[in-house]
């Protein structure tokens, strides 16, 4: 479900922003750099700290 | 060409309908076209809380009596136990903050996805129009469903 919470946030986001998302669910790390590479938002960076994972997203355009 | 795939949504369980969801709204937001296709017991996903049609029939109205509708209602597919194993499941994705299957099909929605639900089945099960949400965008057949599925490249039955 972290993809459809990101999707849900990015709509409310203007392009050129960034969303943190934060998550416990360790197929983010291959889910989001797939549904970045799709969609055209910039990956900036997965952070992981004890299976927990800090992502970095800045929404195309801007 | 856009990238295309349709669900057919057939069961009208809990489980299933989220499964569904989500892979059409993760579909969507990657900029593939999106149908689902909802029949048999998928139609309930897509019925308003109460019925605002009478059945015609003996038949139909004890059907209507033993299959409840609404997205909020559906069951699970296991572990049901007279909705006591479907309640605990619910609460427990409260908890870790998934989306709710109205809250899943508010977003496919926004995101493009489009509903057809089955006449044939409707038919069948006694179901109108008025007795679906507002937001199923065709009223369609086998013949539909096949000339759309012939165009995506990914086609899944749940």
């Amino acid at each position: 479900m972290p993809i459809a919470k990101t999707v849900e946030k990015m709509q409310e986001l203007k392009p050129g922003e960034v969303l943190v998302i934060l998550a416990d669910d360790e197929g983010i790390k291959s889910d989001m750099p797939a549904w970045c590479q799709a969609t055209g938002n910039e990956l900036l960076a997965i952070q992981e700290e004890n299976g927990k994972y800090r992502i970095f997203i800045r929404k195309k355009g801007g | 060409m856009k990238d295309k795939m349709t669900l057919i949504l057939f069961s009208g369980d809990l489980d299933k309908a989220l499964a569904g969801l989500n892979l059409a709204t993760a579909a969507a937001s990657m900029g593939i076209e999106v149908v689902i296709f909802y029949t048999f017991w998928g139609l309930n996903i897509l019925r308003k809380g109460k019925s605002l049609t009478k059945p015609k029939g003996l038949k139909r109205k004890l059907f209507g009596i033993m299959n409840k509708g609404g997205a909020t209602k559906l069951p699970l597919s296991r572990f049901h136990m007279a909705g006591i194993g479907t309640e605990m499941m619910k609460q427990l994705m409260k908890e870790m903050k998934f989306p709710s299957i109205p809250e899943l099909m508010k977003l496919a929605k926004s995101l493009g996805v489009k509903f057809i639900a089955c006449t044939t089945t409707m038919g069948m099960m006694g179901l109108t129009k008025d007795d679906l949400i507002s937001e199923v965008d065709a009223y369609a057949g086998a013949a539909t469903y096949l000339a759309n599925a012939s165009q995506a490249k990914i086609n899944l039955f749940l």
